[in-house]
């Protein structure tokens, strides 16, 4: 029965793959988890034999809605995930087995597949006490350790895993430690809280169809999906660079759906693809329905602030200077240019809209700094054009 | 005697651990440990109250929303604020969506591999499959052919020698009950049902922004409805909720109700195993006059003693000699004395971690041995849940209620004693799903005729910034959580949060004993279950997935003085 179904190899050479693709994948495969070079026939076979990958998802200091994520995507659902895709081996969230059967299913995976299984993490490590986390009697460190130990590749779900998320915030009673401050390999982040249902089952599955790892950022995120800002792909945008602002919950911006910065919206700062990817199935996200972005993708973002406060309003950052520095990191693309563009175009793009659209309210009155800077810009003589060349 | 360890216990939300002592092929003794902490309390001390329902929306992702829910009533409670009717339909929306999709997705995935023997399905006949579930209901996905390509998907999985999920299960077992076309039917809707799942929740995404954990807001909710506007809830958003409320009633009728009857049918000897605890406690919710006119609940609130439906005594969160905690078998430590127990008002707490060293066989379960506290009512032990929710409404006098109850109890021809049991329980998340359902439509319908009248508000705005409030004030949000009976108390200094709680569903159920040594829900209901095979937990993890078990909900920490939490060494 087991020639009728399609292993890796045979999947990748019916979209047209070669061996040499193949083992140039696997040879990917391999340097992400860290093998040596000699390790890179182990793999091949891995991939040659057996059907579907396997994969242990632990669970350790988190809150489950990772996989509640995960079970909602809509392409490919996760019934096919399960039954096509990959062998969730080990799962506490859906596993039939319990205790030491369950136990067993751990732990035969790891034994029969080193180097083979493939390891995702949802939850921190909370290292102040070994009690703090303990499953079968073992502490968090224990197992995530012993599973790593044989990962061909390690995933961390969500910020637990990544950054340490709401149990790590200040004080951080247990030490919440994020994962790839405990294992000695590289791990793929995969912040949000939840991750988006897609941009989860697209990192799994992005290494079948395409034979290679994703790109990774200097945070280890992948760039698919967390080189854009949420400002900066938001279908509000147009309304911050006009200066139409909400502000008040449920004013008549608010009804109009103008820009929610200062309502507090954190996506000027925020790395994710919840304005172009969306949530449930490509429905909506946070901001589309009326409540601003809390960064939930970004390290630390539970101690960046009251949400409900502009970040304008933070000491040292004006409102571009907040939106362009405080997210830059080391790999990700920035967006200054779109900053420039926008500040000269501001006040065209507010007339066309006021133009346009019948406006029966008074339009939100934009901020002091955006003013200053409107007027600097347009005494300066700036235009759309002669920006963009400058 | 033999200690069965079941740990992990899987297919529930958390780190549950049940240490079981068996006797004559039947349980004597129960013991269970909630096995993570991390003192999410703590975090929120100081921080803006307004920000507090974000931080414990992420206690749970399973129960997503309702500890956002009790959180901004808290707050609303504190500052003494209610929301506009609209902001009241549109909660009670996200609240029914959430019971229709929590409990389907515990009935089929979380649930049904306990009562389903998946290898048995393999060797069913399709056409046979076909003629029963066309006997049951009238969902159209039942052709011979369905199953039979259902049959084969499953074969050619097992025949991989991959099994997955389904891999150390308890296939075989004398235990399991189910015809093999029965067997065939259920592993059908777990795969439908994993579908349909991720469609219900789009209504979170409509009015909250994402599923899990959408946006909540302190004074109403955080979206605007705008008829003659694209960039707001307009008609096509409404209509696409009128959409997945229809699709939502479809499936609870066409498949879950008539798969919970047929399975249950099958399994009527649980129906007197699995009792445990004879009370029970409902804080209420679903407000249709405002959250302040209690009698206005769809699901009313109470409590019931020794089984007494006649007689449901009045609740109030308030009052502090109700609701205390106790901790002399958790690892915390109390200033008053560890046998002494706190109204969360005057809660303290410090972890107090006494167990053994990991990695380790067996708790010392004569001392501390769980992360979880344990709650009481007036000193008694409360189970809470959907079948604490249907007592207290029939003993209430609910006739929506009574309705569907009764005619569960005739269609499977049992007494109104077989719902204190494991069955009970299970049949009761089921049959409070039928009411949410169409509660959810009612509330949807009432939604539209609002807008209708030209009410359009979602928000409280007069007491939004915080220079309005009182220097020094406090609340309660009671809610209802899928799993029970959930509560959060706040207090405000200077605008701040000075104290922060929560007891949650789970911590009244999977609780440890009580300083009298009185056990809680999980543990009475362990007493007696049967054990037909050695090293197999199949009839222990039946009656703990009963309760509907959520274990990061249940386990926290608080600290109102402030003091350090002491850490402490294991030996």
């Amino acid at each position: 029965m087991e020639k009728n179904i399609p292993t890796i190899r045979q999947a990748m050479e019916a979209k047209g793959y070669s061996r040499r693709d193949f083992l140039l994948f696997c040879g990917l495969a391999t340097a992400a988890a860290g093998l040596e070079l000699s390790g890179l026939a182990q793999v091949v076979q891995a991939f040659e034999t057996k059907a579907r990958p396997p994969v242990v998802w632990l669970h350790f200091q988190e809150c489950t809605c990772c996989s509640e994520s995960f079970i909602r995507s809509t392409h490919p659902i996760v019934a096919d995930i399960i039954f096509d895709t990959l062998s969730l081996d080990y799962t506490e969230t859906l596993l039939a087995a319990a205790g030491a059967q369950a136990e067993k299913c751990r732990d035969d995976t790891i034994k029969n597949n080193q180097g083979k299984y493939i390891l995702l993490v949802e939850g921190s490590i909370p290292l102040g006490n070994e009690g703090y986390c303990m499953i079968g009697g073992k502490s968090a460190e224990q197992i995530l350790k012993e599973a790593a130990a044989g990962a061909a590749a390690v995933i961390a779900w969500g910020s637990c895993a990544s950054t340490g998320c709401v149990q790590a915030a200040s004080p951080n009673p247990t030490t919440a430690t994020p994962i790839k401050k405990i294992i000695n390999k590289p791990v793929i982040n995969v912040p949000g809280c939840p991750p988006i249902a897609e941009v989860m089952t697209g990192i799994v599955t992005h290494i079948l169809l395409f034979g290679k790892m994703p790109e990774l950022d200097s945070q280890g995120r992948p760039k698919e999906f967390y080189s854009r800002r949420v400002h900066d792909t938001c279908y509000r945008r147009p309304y911050y660079d006009a200066g139409l602002f909400v502000e008040a919950w449920d004013d008549e911006a608010a009804r109009k759906g103008y820009c929610l910065y200062k309502m507090g919206c954190k996506g000027p700062t925020t790395y994710n693809a919840c304005s172009v990817t969306k949530w449930n199935g490509n429905l909506s996200y946070p901001i589309q329905s009326g409540h601003g972005c809390i960064g939930c993708s970004e390290a630390g973002f539970w101690d960046n602030g009251p949400f409900y406060q502009h970040l304008g309003a933070f000491p040292g950052f004006g409102i571009e200077s907040t939106a362009d520095t405080i997210g830059v990191t080391a790999a990700a693309v920035t967006a200054g240019g779109i900053a420039l563009h926008a500040l000269t175009s501001n006040l065209r793009k507010r007339k066309l809209i006021e133009k346009n659209k019948e406006e029966s309210v008074v339009v939100a009155p934009i901020s002091e700094e955006t003013d200053k800077k409107e007027v600097v810009e347009t005494e300066k003589g700036g235009d759309e054009d002669g920006k963009s060349s400058s | 005697m033999a200690r069965v360890v079941v740990d992990p216990v899987t297919r529930i939300e958390g780190h549950l651990r049940i240490e079981a002592v068996v006797e004559g092929g039947k349980i004597k003794d129960a013991f269970s440990s909630g096995t993570m902490v991390r003192g999410i309390e703590k975090i929120l001390k100081g921080r803006d109250p307004r920000d507090a329902w974000a931080f414990v929306e992420r206690v749970c992702g399973v129960c997503t929303t309702v500890h956002a829910l009790a959180s901004v009533r808290a707050v609303e409670d504190a500052i003494k604020i209610s929301v506009p009717k609209n902001a009241e339909l549109v909660r009670n929306i996200m609240f029914c969506t959430q019971y229709v999709h929590d409990h389907v997705v515990h009935f089929y995935h979380l649930h049904a591999l306990d009562w389903v023997d998946v290898v048995s399905a393999l060797s069913a006949d399709p056409q046979a499959t076909s003629d029963l579930a066309k006997s049951i209901s009238n969902y159209p996905k039942s052709s011979p052919g369905y199953f039979s390509d259902l049959q084969k998907r499953l074969k050619a999985f097992v025949d991989s020698g991959q099994l997955g999920i389904f891999a150390n299960g308890y296939w075989g077992h004398p235990a399991f009950k189910l015809p093999k076309e029965a067997n065939l039917l259920a592993v059908a809707h777990y795969l439908e049902a994993l579908e349909w799942q991720k469609e219900i929740v789009k209504i979170h995404a409509i009015f909250g922004g994402k599923n899990p954990h959408p946006n909540y807001l302190v004074g109403g909710v955080p979206c605007s409805f705008n008829l003659e506007e694209v960039n707001a809830i307009n008609t096509e958003k409404l209509n696409l909720v009128g959409k997945l409320i229809k699709d939502a009633m479809n499936f609870v009728e066409q498949v879950y109700i008539p798969d919970l009857m047929a399975i249950a049918g099958f399994y009527k000897d649980w129906a007197a195993i699995g009792g445990g605890l004879s009370n029970y406690l409902a804080y209420g919710d679903l407000p249709t006059q405002g959250y302040g006119n209690i009698e206005s609940f769809k699901f009313p609130r109470g409590a019931i003693l020794n089984r007494d439906l006649s007689k449901v005594y009045e609740v109030n969160g308030k009052d502090e000699n109700e609701i205390k905690e106790y901790i002399a078998h958790s690892w915390y430590k109390y200033s008053v004395g560890d046998e002494q127990g706190l109204h969360p008002w005057k809660g303290e707490t410090e972890f107090n971690f006494t167990g053994p060293k990991p990695p380790f066989d067996q708790l010392n379960v004569e001392s501390k041995y769980s992360w979880l506290k344990t709650p009481r009512w007036k000193d008694n032990p409360m189970e809470v849940g959907p079948l604490a929710r249907m007592l207290v409404g029939y003993g209430r006098g609910s006739q929506e209620i009574k309705e569907v109850v009764d005619e569960a109890l005739k269609k499977l021809d049992v007494p109104v004693t077989a719902l204190f049991s494991t069955l009970g329980r299970t049949a009761a998340r089921g049959l409070e799903t039928r009411l949410t359902v169409r509660w959810l439509k009612g509330f949807y319908d009432d939604l539209i005729n609002n807008l209708k009248s030209g009410e359009v508000s979602t928000f409280t705005r007069e007491k939004w910034e915080p220079t309005t409030w009182a220097t020094e004030c406090e609340g309660v949000g009671l809610t209802e959580a899928p799993r029970g009976a959930l509560a959060h108390w706040i207090r405000i200094k200077e605008r701040k949060i000075d104290n922060y709680q929560l007891v949650v569903p789970s911590t009244w159920n999977a609780s440890p004993r009580d300083f009298k040594g009185q056990r809680s829900s999980y543990e009475e209901a362990l007493i007696g279950t049967p054990v037909a095979k050695d090293g197999e937990p199949l009839e222990i993890i039946r009656t703990i997935h009963s309760f509907d078990p959520c274990l990061a909900c249940a386990v926290h920490l608080y600290d109102p003085d402030g003091n350090i939490v002491h850490q402490i060494t294991v030996e």
